[in-house]
């Protein structure tokens, strides 16, 4: 995993709960260009606490000059977002990983059409940039509550394809209706809050849309939880993972080996075997098979918890 | 006759399964010989599938057809060749939304061009079902000169452009809808092995 320690350039405040940030190198290197629905991890030290946070990048994938994020202030969240909001300013450094991206536009398209829901927005901020730049048909929907919570206003260009839906002003997303009608060769992309990744995935399918052309991005964060004891077969270690810790931030702090890549579910990175689990694994991630999961004989530890007697991982 | 059975092979072989209904969504539904038969099964098992159902349907030498039509879909078309078939099948391709699937059954030969060409349209895989009925005849591609040989039963045979023998491969194009056919004796010019009949 390469990273590199960043400078903070501009910190914007888009809504009062919304804020954007710039990342410049501090002696002006390129950084390493990227798709649209790339995401990068930013590391913060906050006292004991290190957090890694994977934020979707908002600027345009072909500058390298800097990359932008836009972070929505969750105050019942674990703190990495309030972190972002109280502590970080304007010249300060942050270690940004690589970018990755699990969310890449599928270019075998013939048209995309884009859905997002509140701060769900961000991936697609940059996804337009490149769609504009290949000059590919595509439409996108953007929902929120009122416009003043819609960060993504200042943030979107003013186009016919692009449609605002405010729900306080009567004008709430359909996706049934947006659905209908798509030209053969539409990819439909969503993200956002879970009912609306689910509002999209059913019209899609009440439409006879087939799986492979649906395309959906849920940000998870780690669930805040009960604490849990863990013991790691490899390493002979036991541990108690806090209830604002992850599994895998406890892996971290204990200084065991372990590859992630999204820390939220979806990649597959740090994907570890159960080797005794007497009790339930709350699984929150969207990686494993439902058959998995209630073998509980795999765990995601980026995001999901545990709770009973013994889990015993093979770590 | 039921559903070909094909044995295993390498992973470019495609492989073929029963078609399954999606429901009384719009549909294009194309067959030539015995593939007819996979549509009445189809039907069988659900008639709503025929409701918005455009069929397409090449007999070869075989006498379905009546009974394809009277399965009652709001339009039917029969066509002598795939080839004459070829702009109605296109101008369906062309008028179809998304939401729209594709039933394809029959032949090798019929299964691999339709659905390039469906794919070229812009069908997504998912929305594309074949199910392999009648001759196991393969639509071969001379590798070397790019010429395409229809409906070939042995293996090596000879290119009906550039009269080269070929090996007959698995390797299977889903660009060109066809198998690849290599020279069987560059090295040893005229050692042909001896001609089989292909398997499934």
């Amino acid at each position: 995993m390469t990273s590199q320690m960043l400078r903070v350039a501009e910190v914007e405040v888009l809504t009062p709960l919304v804020k954007r940030f710039r990342f410049e190198h501090p002696e002006g290197k390129t950084l390493p260009l990227f798709s649209g629905g790339a995401h990068v991890v930013v590391e913060m030290e906050d006292g004991e606490t290190l957090r890694r946070n994977a934020y979707s990048l908002i600027s345009d994938p072909q500058d390298g000059s800097g990359y932008e994020i836009a972070v929505r202030r969750e105050d019942r969240g674990r703190g990495g977002s309030r972190f972002m909001h109280t502590k970080v300013s304007e010249g300060d450094p942050l270690r940004v990983n690589a970018p990755v991206n699990l969310f890449a536009l599928d270019l075998r398209a013939r048209k995309h059409v884009l859905i997002a829901g509140g701060i769900g927005i961000t991936p697609f901020l940059a996804q337009l940039r490149q769609l504009t730049r290949l000059q590919l048909p595509f439409e996108l929907h953007y929902a929120a509550r009122s416009r003043a919570e819609a960060a993504g206003l200042k943030l979107l260009p003013q186009a016919p394809m692009i449609q605002v839906h405010l729900s306080e002003e009567g004008n709430r997303l359909d996706p049934g209706a947006i659905l209908a009608h798509q030209p053969l060769g539409t990819h439909v992309y969503t993200c956002g809050p879970e009912g609306l990744i689910v509002g999209v995935e059913d019209a899609a399918q009440r439409l006879n849309w087939p799986k492979d052309v649906f395309h959906s991005e849920a940000f998870l964060s780690p669930p805040p939880g009960k604490p849990f004891t863990v013991t790691l077969t490899r390493s002979g270690l036991t541990l108690t993972v806090a209830p604002n810790q992850s599994l895998l931030e406890a892996l971290e702090a204990a200084k065991v080996e372990i590859p992630w890549s999204c820390r939220g579910g979806a990649c597959g990175r740090c994907e570890t075997e159960v080797r005794s689990c007497k009790g339930r694994i709350a699984h929150h991630d969207h990686w494993l098979e439902d058959a998995e999961k209630s073998a509980q004989t795999k765990i995601m530890p980026c995001v999901s918890r545990f709770e009973g007697e013994e889990l015993l991982l093979d770590r | 006759m039921p559903c070909t059975e094909f044995s295993p092979s390498i992973f470019t072989r495609p492989v073929y399964a029963d078609l399954v209904s999606r429901g009384a969504a719009p549909a294009i539904m194309l067959a030539d010989g015995d593939g007819a038969e996979a549509l009445i099964d189809l039907v069988a098992r659900d008639a709503s599938v025929m409701e918005q159902a455009h069929v397409m349907f090449i007999p070869l030498a075989t006498n379905h057809g009546a009974r394809l039509k009277a399965l009652g879909a709001p339009s039917y078309h029969e066509s002598p060749s795939f080839a004459a078939c070829l702009e109605r099948f296109q101008k369906a391709l062309a008028d179809a939304r998304m939401g729209t699937s594709l039933y394809l059954a029959g032949t090798e030969g019929l299964i691999g061009q339709a659905m390039a060409l469906a794919v070229a349209a812009g069908l997504a895989p998912g929305a594309i079902q074949a199910e392999h009925r009648g001759s196991i005849a393969r639509r071969m591609q001379c590798v070397h000169c790019k010429g395409v040989t229809e409906a070939v039963t042995t293996d090596p045979f000879v290119c009906s452009h550039c009269g080269l023998t070929l090996f007959v491969r698995d390797h299977f194009s889903r660009r060109l809808g066809a198998f690849q056919g290599v020279c069987v004796d560059a090295e040893t010019p005229g050692i042909v092995p001896p001609t089989q009949e292909i398997q499934p």
